[in-house]
């Protein structure tokens, strides 16, 4: 097994590309050190991306903010801006795993590590989130929505590494949430979740919006007609019954040891009502 | 021996105090040792082979490529662990569940095990091994298995207990009963009759420490042993047997301990660990991961429970009948005994029967899981109490008031009790401000009350007084839950010197005589019994000592406040005698001076507990949040409070996440699912509220000071204490446990 730390996220890319047999990314390693030791995998490489200059940075630009590969969640929980203006994302990202995970774990992480359950990827899916990818090919930005392509399974090619997420910067009127189901309190997975992000207009009625849900198919989904079913609207009770509804529908949810279907389904149009209510209160809604 | 275990009734300077633990200060800092904290020179790594199938023939083994990889020092396989048990059967099941002899019989079930130089060579060896399976038909769900077609796990079995002898095998070991009267008459008596169904998962113990140990054969066949149990002895003579040794050859020094619970009263890894030391020629350290201490160490039964309980319109209990099937894992069990024994505890009934059935499937084999198989009972019997109490509207309090076991009630199994708890325990919660709190919105309160037999046994304990005057106390009970506190504040209260003056100890095997485990809350009862008689035996030295220096007829030496007192007018003139300066005399007097004790420590008073529950149910997702928990239950006497209160709240916090989360779920291939801690959901602190404890002292009249057990009861009355509070909370009974979100919706859903 060999270890490289890499200075340059051009290096770390050439490596990966370069590399024969297993070849893993290592940033916090909440993920991959679990895998290796529970015996899951065994790479013949390892690239270490947290001495590459810029990658532990959160930057706040004109446009946004660009969060490097290597930052560690509860680093997100610790920038007053960040937090100020994605809320959902910051709280999603501050419920994976422990304290000490958190202390560790990035949301590129998760975001690669493609589990449907993922708890940052349905908030960063519906702030917009998207992904700047380095590989042999260059530099290009993608939608964080088309990285994963089912458990365990990525869009990224050979020599691929997601170097930033960026989000935007805010439209005033706006508000995101994250709601995860777990049958504990903390320290554990979802079951069901969801992330909201709205904009209002002027009058507090929804103007955009955006849906995903966690754990109820094979990759997190945006659910593109709970848009149109928020859109207009106050969130009276009639919409948020109608939202509960379309999200239901929008499941295709598996029974397993961590859930039933039926309970997914019923439980995401729960969540999406209640992170909706929240979103839209942070976002000013009365 | 003439020990007098009576209760004298005596006051108490020590005992009832609250020290530090002599254990704490090492526990908290990470000095203590616990079982994979102990390393040899030239030490091998340990690793097991387990099968991937519920149920398969093992056709053949091929170890020969394993045996080549260089690093490899020795490879096992049942061959290497030939059957010594010479017609014990609990003992042959012992040795086939350590390692599988022609089946394995459940996913997790060893079929071979190497000892290398690394862990990671340890681990390509495994893979190396060749196992030639047949896989079979499983079966592991318990009435599942109880049906005519399930498939056969051991086609050798034909049921226990019946009447007529059966012609065909069965999964059904045995079948018990219990109980007196005519049940027929009873419910025949009965205005009201409550009849329901239960099931409950099978649960695991869930100690955070997984089972370690470092075995070191020498050539000379002589053993040393260093090992995590509840019971180094029974671990001796277990691990002595199946390896063909003399027990004396075998020293066992039992770790620290990170929970047991009645889990590491078993051996797994403890003969293989030896069986590869011994071929290897070298120490072997054998540490389980937490994925085979869930598939394969043992886990409480899974059941399934008929109840039937009458009471006239008065609130009488006329009437109780159950059915209690118990999973036992591939090998025979008496946990539905114990179940059927427990059932109906805590009441006083002119007609009950209780039948057990003990059920193989293929799952691993059940251990004791604290007041072991009680809990799943006591869950389906006080739901229908409570059940029956509404529907005759009745406080479900006073109901059971009404109908609670008292001195000199002949139980539901068998004997006549003596002075017991249950009455002042359903008096305690009566009053408790807990009952008069208000609840909001979807919560609910509910109640319980448990019952656990406790047990004494065989029990040695030495005390030593060293020339300084302080005390060694040398016990052979595991200390799982702060007994060598207990244990050094009974010594000091014998003695009349202070705790700090006493240093309690968990001797090894070599060094003390045989001690049964830490189980049936066993060890502060019995090792104070044992203590005390010791201390009284040192007592009798040092009051000897004290006569010959002053020459004087030992008679008329009392021991009192830790001096040896000249009694009578006519020794006026003497001044006292202290412990400590007897102790450094002693060499002058005729040498060191020590106390021992071995005893049967009988007359374990039976315990009782009831506890209140307050429970939050969210209608819309079936999650639930216990927001305020009570304990009540007997002691006896606390002989030191807080470890006390920590058993009841220990006992609470594991009912808890029985009965809310905690399940082993198989796939339809036989094979656990969820053999970690992220999908066997124990509770994590935030799950769970301050649960408040409140002690009755009712005397055990077999012990000197009253003591009871208290380890067990407290996780018998959770499962059904919850599941009374969400029944409250959203009106629905729940009849399978645990009571996850998706379960508690489905059943909300099915009534809306």
């Amino acid at each position: 097994m060999r270890y490289i730390r890499p200075l340059s996220i051009e290096d770390a890319a050439g490596l990966l590309a370069g590399s024969t047999g297993t070849a893993a990314i290592l940033a916090g390693g909440s993920d991959l050190l679990v895998r290796m030791k529970g015996g899951f995998i065994e790479p013949d490489l390892i690239v270490d991306i947290k001495a590459i200059e810029g990658l532990s940075e959160i930057r706040e630009t004109s446009e946004g903010f660009s969060i490097g590969a290597a930052v560690p969640c509860a680093v997100l929980g610790e920038s007053k801006a960040l937090k100020k203006a994605w809320p959902g994302v910051v709280e999603a990202a501050n419920l994976i795993g422990s304290k000490q995970v958190q202390g560790r774990c990035t949301i590129v992480g998760n975001l690669c590590n493609a589990s449907p359950a993922a708890d940052s990827v349905p908030a960063l899916v519906a702030a917009g989130a998207r992904a700047v990818v380095v590989g042999p090919a260059g530099r290009r930005t993608i939608a964080v929505e088309s990285v994963p392509t089912g458990p365990g399974k990525t869009s990224l090619a050979k020599g691929e590494i997601i170097e930033a997420i960026l989000l935007d910067k805010r439209h005033p009127h706006s508000g995101d949430a994250y709601l995860r189901f777990i049958p504990r309190t903390e320290m554990d997975i979802a079951v069901v979740s969801a992330g909201v992000n709205l904009t209002l207009d002027e009058q507090g009625r929804v103007k955009s919006a955006r849906l995903a849900l966690g754990a109820v198919a094979p990759t997190v989904i945006l659910v593109e007609e709970a848009a149109e079913v928020l859109n207009g609207s106050k969130l009276d009770e009639a919409t948020l019954e109608r939202l509960a509804k379309v999200c239901s529908g929008a499941c295709r949810p598996i029974d397993d040891k961590r859930g039933t279907v039926e309970f997914r389904r019923k439980v995401a149009g729960v969540l999406a009502k209640r992170a909706a209510i929240t979103a839209y209160k942070r976002a000013g809604g009365k | 021996m003439n020990f007098d275990p009576r209760y004298s009734g005596r006051s108490f300077t020590s005992v009832g105090t609250r020290p530090i633990r002599p254990d704490g200060v090492d526990k908290v800092t990470g000095r203590a040792r616990y079982g994979a904290d102990f390393n040899m020179a030239g030490q091998l790594v340990g690793r097991v082979l387990r099968s991937p199938h519920a149920h398969a023939k093992i056709r053949k083994i091929d170890t020969s490529k394993a045996e080549k990889l260089a690093g490899v020092k020795a490879v096992i396989t049942a061959a290497d662990l030939p059957d010594l048990t010479d017609g014990d059967a609990a003992m042959y099941d012992i040795l086939d569940n350590c390692m599988a002899r022609t089946k394995a019989l459940y996913d997790g079930h060893a079929v071979a095990a190497v000892a290398a130089v690394d862990a990671r060579t340890a681990k390509q060896a495994l893979k190396l091994i060749e196992v030639d399976y047949e896989v079979l038909p499983h079966v592991t769900d318990v009435d599942e298995a109880m049906k005519h077609t399930a498939p056969l796990l051991n086609d050798a079995i034909f049921t226990e207990g019946l009447e007529e002898k059966p012609v065909k095998p069965s999964n059904v070991t045995k079948r018990t009963q219990f109980g007196h009267g005519d049940i027929h008459e009873g419910f025949g008596q009965a205005d009201f009759v409550v009849e329901r169904s239960f099931k409950t998962e099978q649960t695991h113990q869930g100690y955070i420490e997984p089972h370690a140990c470092v075995a070191n054969v020498s050539s000379d066949g002589t053993a040393d042993l260093w090992v995590c149990t509840q019971g180094h002895f029974v671990y001796r003579q277990h691990c002595a047997q199946l390896l063909g040794m003399e027990a004396s050859k075998l020293r066992v020094t039992s770790s620290e301990i990170g929970g047991g619970f009645g889990g590491k009263t078993h051996v797994w890894a403890e003969p293989v660990a030896l069986a590869l030391s011994r071929k290897a020629g070298r120490p072997v350290k054998l540490v389980m991961t937490r994925d085979e201490v869930f598939r394969a160490s043992g886990p409480t039964s899974a059941t399934s429970i008929d109840v039937r309980i009458g009471a006239r319109k008065d609130g009488t209990i006329t009437a109780a009948e159950a059915t209690l099937r118990y999973s036992c894992g591939p090998y025979a069990g008496m946990w539905a005994e114990i179940g059927a024994m427990t059932a109906f505890a805590c009441y006083k009934l002119e007609n009950v029967k209780t039948v057990g059935y003990e059920v193989l499937v293929n799952r691993p084999k059940t251990a004791a899981y604290r007041a072991p198989s009680a809990p799943m009972a006591a869950f389906a019997v006080e739901s229908a109490v409570d059940e029956l109490a509404k529907e005759i509207g009745m406080d479900p309090v006073d109901f059971r008031i009404r109908n609670a076991a008292q001195e000199g009630t002949r139980s539901s199994y068998g004997p006549v009790y003596g002075p017991i708890g249950i009455g002042p325990t359903l008096e305690a919660v009566k009053s408790h401000p807990h009952m008069k709190a208000p609840l909001g919105k979807n919560q609910g309160r509910g109640m319980a009350c448990g019952f656990w037999f406790n047990f004494g046994g065989q029990t040695c304990t030495d005390l030593n007084i060293g020339m300084d005057g302080s005390v060694s106390l040398a016990v052979g009970t595991v200390d799982v839950g702060g007994s060598r506190a207990s244990l050094s504040l009974v010594a000091a209260e014998e003695l009349g010197i202070a705790y700090e003056h006493v240093k309690a100890v968990v001797a090894d095997t070599s060094s003390l005589g045989y001690n049964d485990m830490t189980d049936g809350s066993r060890g502060t009862f019995s090792s104070s019994m044992a203590t005390i008689s010791a201390a009284r035996n040192a007592i009798k030295i040092l009051r000897e000592r004290a006569a010959q220096t002053w020459d004087i007829p030992v008679e008329d030496v009392v021991w009192e406040k830790g001096h040896a007192i000249a009694k009578g007018e006519k020794y006026g003139n003497l001044a006292a005698l202290s412990l400590r300066e007897i102790a450094a005399a002693s060499g002058k007097t005729g040498g060191p001076i020590a106390g021992h004790s071995e005893l049967v420590a009988d007359g374990a008073g039976v315990s009782f507990a009831t506890h209140i529950c307050d429970i939050e149910v969210d209608p819309e997702t079936g999650s639930t949040r216990v927001l305020r928990y009570t304990v009540v239950q007997d002691a006896g006497k606390a002989v030191h409070p807080t470890y006390v209160e920590g058993q009841y709240q220990g006992g609470a916090a594991q009912g808890i996440g029985w009965a809310l989360n905690e399940e082993y779920i198989y796939g339809k291939d036989g094979r656990l699912q969820n053999s970690g801690f992220l999908d066997y959901r124990i509770p994590v602190c935030s799950d769970l509220p301050m649960i408040d404890t409140q002690i009755l002292e009712i005397p055990n009249p077999n012990h000197p000071y009253g003591v009871r057990g208290v380890g067990e009861t407290s996780i018998v009355p959770p499962l059904a204490a919850i599941a009374n509070a969400v029944s409250n909370a959203v009106g629905v009974r729940m009849t399978h446990i645990p009571m996850s979100p998706p379960r508690i919706l489905a059943a909300l859903e099915a009534e809306r």
